[in-house]
């Protein structure tokens, strides 16, 4: 991971929620552009409180946390929007707009960014229908499958072309088959440049993909290469039939 | 193609009671506006009639004679035409005198058959610049015309402008308070709407909505309910102040001036419906902003 230019780097970072205990320790990574990574931990782990760092909706209690060059401590609040619209994420709960079309929530990125009518009109159907729900562009989330919630959420993770991808157990609520289209999808985007950190307590899903591995636990970070075997205390219910 | 709102907040409980709120209000503050431009203009048609004007009695002879109470009238007149200040000294008509006393003591009050000594009264009007000191006035006059009273009207009209002053300042107070409780009903209902749509406002956050795009949305819908209510409120005071007018129009009373508003205190009653939208919006905003600034 050296010689690239940081898309995230966190120095010494620690997480804790009012007077709670920390949640995360002396958290220290950096993930350079065009990189892959899986973010794996038991539940519970602190995998969420870390992604929610990396989308900048939390501070961190102490440390330092830098996103493209920016350290967060010190940027403006009215640039973060700017540095957020970066950043596409999967939520693990896909998070939809329940009376928008998919159409509508997919554009919602774009709309933010001001983008205009047109180009919304050209992009929204084109990326839907790479999704394969080029039939549900006006369907509303709550007549879609879970499959089909999870690919409109990416679709709308990805319109703007973020420079990073956060996907958060984005196969935590579909199948093994749309586990692994997902998967394929996102190493494409990573292809093209997209620095992408899924995480996961899917261990087939790790081991099918060779990709480093950030792990939690007990709220501390080690970086783990490709192969790495895992530790005992994963959770390693889901997705034991996925190859 | 028209997309729908982000955020749904039509569909919040407050959307449907905030416009009967701020109807409510908007018909209170309009007519403690209404009451505050009318006592003001009481206040200064009081003062334009009554300040600069002098009354003078003369008192009926014991003997009832109206030659000898003719020639104190006279005197009394020929006194008061030349004293320096003074604009016009004429007197009351015996036949005005007996209208204003007509409702206590009937229409035969003057005439031969009751002869009542009546006092006679002199109506002085004094230039606007004149300082006509009154008491030693009246002390000439008694001199030369005894039983002569001397009424400047201060006493009780400083009374009546007092008590419509306060009346005025406590429509201006109630006026203040509508303003603060229409201020925090939109800042309740706000506040309740950024609770109802916490997620998708932490999705549009995520995403890189600025605060601005998201008060925006609050800020219009708030325009829409307040001015749905401030056009409702302000069709009703119209209603009410119309009804009232043409009820004070059967009041007959010669210290009451004729109730009506200008087209200017209209404008004013009617501009409460654009403030109620402006209070509205300008609230919705700030709360918005305010609350969305302790997002990191």
């Amino acid at each position: 991971m050296l010689g690239g230019v940081d898309v995230i780097r966190f120095q010494n970072v620690g997480v804790r929620y009012g007077l709670g205990p920390e949640i995360l320790h002396d958290v220290s990574l950096r993930l350079e552009e065009g990189s892959f990574h899986f973010l794996t931990g038991a539940s519970g782990a602190g995998k969420s409180s870390l992604l929610r760092l990396m989308y900048l909706a939390n501070q961190p209690s102490r440390g330092l946390v830098s996103l493209f060059g920016h350290d967060i401590s010190t940027t403006p609040r009215r640039d973060l929007p700017n540095l957020r619209r970066q950043v596409g994420v999967v939520f693990q709960d896909f998070r939809l707009i329940d009376h928008l079309t998919a159409m509508e929530n997919v554009a919602l990125p774009l709309r933010v960014a001001g983008a205009s009518e047109a180009q919304v009109q050209e992009h929204v159907p084109e990326l839907l229908s790479w999704v394969g729900l080029e039939d549900q562009i006006d369907a509303r989330p709550p007549t879609l499958s879970g499959g089909q919630k999870q690919r409109v959420a990416i679709a709308r993770a990805i319109i703007a072309r973020p420079k990073l991808l956060l996907a958060d157990e984005p196969t935590g609520n579909v199948d093994d088959h749309i586990a692994m289209r997902l998967m394929h999808l996102f190493e494409e985007l990573n292809k093209i440049g997209t620095t992408v950190v899924v995480a996961t307590h899917n261990k087939a899903l790790v081991t099918g993909f060779a990709h480093p591995r950030l792990h939690l636990a007990d709220g501390e970070l080690s970086v783990l290469k490709a192969g790495s075997p895992f530790p005992e205390n994963i959770d390693q219910t889901d997705g034991e039939g996925l190859r | 193609m028209r997309s729908a709102p982000v955020l749904p907040l039509t569909r919040d409980a407050s959307s449907r009671f905030l416009p009967w709120l701020i109807a409510f209000m908007v018909w209170l503050a309009a007519m403690a506006l209404a009451a505050v431009l009318v006592l003001s203009s009481f206040g200064n048609q009081w003062r334009n009639n009554l300040t600069g004007t002098l009354t003078v009695q003369i008192a009926a002879t014991p003997d009832g004679q109206s030659a000898t109470t003719e020639q104190r009238l006279n005197r009394a007149l020929d006194i008061l035409r030349k004293t320096p200040g003074v604009l016009k000294a004429e007197a009351l008509p015996l036949k005005q005198i007996s209208d204003l006393l007509a409702p206590w003591l009937g229409r035969d009050v003057v005439t031969e058959t009751l002869g009542l000594p009546i006092p006679r009264l002199i109506d002085v009007k004094i230039q606007p610049d004149a300082n006509i000191d009154v008491a030693a006035l009246w002390e000439r006059l008694n001199k030369e015309v005894d039983g002569t009273q001397v009424d400047d009207h201060g006493t009780w009209l400083d009374k009546l402008i007092t008590l419509a002053a306060a009346v005025e300042a406590i429509a201006l107070a109630v006026l203040a308070l509508i303003s603060v409780a229409a201020i925090a009903t939109v800042v309740f209902a706000t506040r309740t709407s950024l609770t109802i749509h916490h997620e998708v406002i932490e999705l549009l956050h995520v995403i890189g909505a600025k605060d601005a795009y998201v008060a925006d949305q609050f800020h219009r819908h708030a325009l829409g309910l307040g001015l749905k209510g401030g056009i409702a409120g302000a069709l009703l005071a119209t209603a009410t102040l119309l009804g009232l007018g043409s009820l004070w129009t059967g009041v007959e009373s010669s210290l009451m001036p004729p109730v009506s508003l200008n087209i200017w205190q209209w404008a004013c009653v009617l501009a409460v419906a654009l403030a109620a939208g402006g209070i509205s919006t300008v609230t919705a905003r700030i709360t918005v902003l305010r609350a969305l600034g302790r997002m990191p």
